[in-house]
């Protein structure tokens, strides 16, 4: 699982081949220093990165070199091959989320193992390549590959940055997340998000027997997998912060009701014994407690638990449907949504239930609140006619829209903050699919899933 | 690991068993309605051959779609004509002391998943509290939201979605 961060040594000879991936240390910080501009304080909008003129640079991805050609788990044709499908990620990685004008491996020649650390400049230029990125893959003794990223500017002909990492030969997708991580951070300035995780309902069959399955994949698609059979509907999956676990609502009783899957192991256990309805998990930012919505006689209040059980503290306690908590990053507060003004709309309280007031008051319903993982901004379900995505501050202020269609719901946020998942309800057939958006609202796109999909549910970055 | 797999299986086998005696509620016709549907007239005393008295089919056949109740978008009153059929399914309830009943809660297609449940809750309940006001007694009744996941007409517009905001008394057998 985990991946091991190689640290560079700070005087390094370039000029020899990467011999450096040998002097293996411990993990550490996963990204290098770089500025992050500061996050905006509430209340404050402006935070789209749209115009950005690091949106623009033309980066080149080869195919990634290895010292020999040799057998490895991860590809039937050995390192040579997979160094191909390692930029090739890259490529699509940073292509299908809109960043950059990348060019890939398969548009552009292929560097030899010693151009790694010393690339052939007259190569690049002329090319409408900005940036450049080069990478390794090394298959060690062990089973494992070392994989080595380095980024430069071509019309400087100077290294930006490089990272290595050590990954089991299942995981080499992960290396690969890991460098179009470290590209798109350094080149944009933003926290990195794609070596992560989504978990998701899988739909199958007709609108009236449609099958609910559980399943999670990771954020380009790859590694696909169903968790549960779809015998009983499952609802609503949540990755609990370190990937362990996922929350999620199954009909497994024949009534709704919150289970925590253990992915490790394959069990599940119920956390919380009542014979009312629960469903809406949530977890806290640090993994400790699980937030969930119970119906009690028709009324729905808020509660949480402690995700290792107990007894439960209830949170809101008004007539009415409280529903759908989401903390705010450091834990201290809830956004929630509530009908108890006749209508749904979002709320904000203490992360003990106090002090509950309405942010919402723009006109329209607000539904499923999620809090940005950088904290500054809401996105919701703005429901007036059409559900649509959009995103608003902690305030309430600062009202835009993401989406233009005709039934999106539940927005889920990358790891970074900018950029939201949800899912489209197509009209009539009532077929479902995820899609993502950028906080411009311009880079909006479908992800592929095997079958129809919803209720996506990004995790955190892995270590 | 596969052990899980097979309480799952088990489980989910028992609620499909459970969803099959699920009452045909059919009213207007459905889009995809392949045998012609009679709408309700006089109550029908004498239920239909066949179906054995106190059983889900026979309570269904007997109620000829009063089984079920509407409501308007996001509410959940229980209206003139919801009275009629639940005093319908309180007389019926009174006539078979023994049975017991589930009534599931449904929410149209226009709204979010979560909210619909806990709608579809409230709707549930407030056709068992109307039957418990009738003399049912509580413990006799339990309630089921299948939120929006469970259409019966399967359009996208106000006659399906009327259609589909409902609530449906199931017998247990």
């Amino acid at each position: 699982m985990s991946v091991r961060n190689l640290v560079f040594a700070a005087g390094l000879a370039l000029g020899a081949v990467p011999a450096w991936a040998q002097d293996a240390a411990p993990p550490s910080a996963a990204v290098p220093a770089i500025a992050v501009p500061q996050v905006e304080d509430e209340g404050l909008s402006g935070s789209v990165t749209d115009d950005s003129a690091w949106r623009d640079l033309g980066v080149a991805i080869p195919a990634f070199a290895t010292n020999r050609d040799q057998p490895t788990p991860a590809n039937a044709q050995g390192t040579g091959a997979l160094g191909v499908e390692l930029g090739r990620v890259i490529f699509n990685d940073l292509r299908n989320n809109g960043l950059f004008r990348p060019a890939g491996p398969d548009a552009l020649p292929r560097p030899g193992y010693a151009q790694i650390t010393a690339p052939s400049w007259s190569t690049w230029q002329g090319r409408s390549a900005e940036m450049l990125v080069h990478g390794y893959v090394r298959a060690e003794s062990d089973g494992r590959l070392t994989v080595g990223c380095y980024l430069y500017d071509v019309a400087l002909q100077q290294q930006l940055v490089r990272e290595g990492w050590v990954v089991p030969a299942a995981e080499w997708r992960r290396a690969a997340h890991k460098c179009a991580d470290l590209v798109y951070s350094r080149l944009s300035g933003e926290s990195p998000f794609f070596d992560s995780r989504i978990a998701y309902i899988a739909e199958t069959g007709p609108k009236d027997k449609r099958v609910k399955r559980l399943a999670i994949m990771d954020s380009d698609g790859a590694n696909h997998r169903f968790i549960t059979n779809g015998q009983s509907t499952a609802l609503t999956p949540r990755y609990s912060p370190d990937y362990a676990k996922i929350a999620y609502v199954s009909y497994l009783n024949g009534n709704a009701r919150m289970y925590v899957y253990d992915i490790g192991s394959g069990n599940q256990t119920l956390i919380t014994q009542s014979s009312n309805p629960t469903f809406a998990p949530r977890w806290s930012p640090d993994g400790r407690w699980i937030l969930y919505s119970m119906a009690a006689a028709g009324n729905t209040d808020i509660y949480r638990v402690s995700a290792s059980g107990g007894t439960p503290q209830r949170l809101t306690d008004g007539p009415g449907i409280d529903v759908g908590g989401s903390y705010s990053p450091d834990g201290s507060r809830i956004v929630f949504e509530s009908d108890r003004s006749g209508e749904q709309q979002c709320y904000v309280m203490d992360a003990n239930g106090s002090n509950q007031r309405r942010i919402s008051h723009f006109g329209g319903r607000c539904a499923t609140p999620e809090w940005s993982p950088r904290g500054d901004q809401i996105a919701f379900t703005h429901i007036a006619g059409d559900l649509r995505v959009a995103v608003m501050s902690p305030a309430g202020g600062s009202l835009r829209h993401l989406t233009n269609s005709w039934q999106d719901e539940a927005p889920t946020w990358a790891p970074n903050g900018r950029i939201v998942q949800f899912f489209r309800t197509a009209r009539g057939s009532g077929e479902s699919s995820i899609w993502q958006v950028d906080l411009t609202g311009r880079n909006e796109r479908r992800l592929a899933t095997p079958v129809g999909a919803s209720d996506p549910a990004w995790g955190p970055v892995l270590p | 690991m596969r052990k899980t797999a097979l309480v799952m299986t088990a489980v989910g086998a028992l609620a499909l068993a459970a969803c099959a005696k699920k009452a045909p509620t059919e009213l207007p016709p459905a889009p995809q309605a392949t045998t012609p549907v009679t709408t309700s007239g006089p109550m029908p005393t004498p239920a239909p051959t066949g179906a054995v008295p106190g059983t889900q089919s026979h309570f269904a056949q007997a109620m000829a779609g009063r089984d079920t109740i509407y409501f308007d978008t996001d509410q959940f009153n229980i209206d003139s004509q919801d009275q009629a059929a639940l005093q319908g399914q309180a007389q019926y309830l009174q006539q078979y002391p023994n049975a017991r009943a589930t009534i599931e809660g449904h929410a149209d297609e226009r709204g979010t998943r979560e909210y619909n449940l806990a709608l579809g809750e409230r709707r549930a309940n407030s056709a068992k509290n109307y039957l418990v006001s009738l003399g049912i007694g509580a413990e006799r009744l339990t309630t089921v939201s299948y939120g929006k996941e469970r259409p019966v007409a399967l359009g996208s517009n106000e006659q399906a979605w009327s259609r589909n905001r409902r609530a449906v008394t199931v017998l247990l057998n």
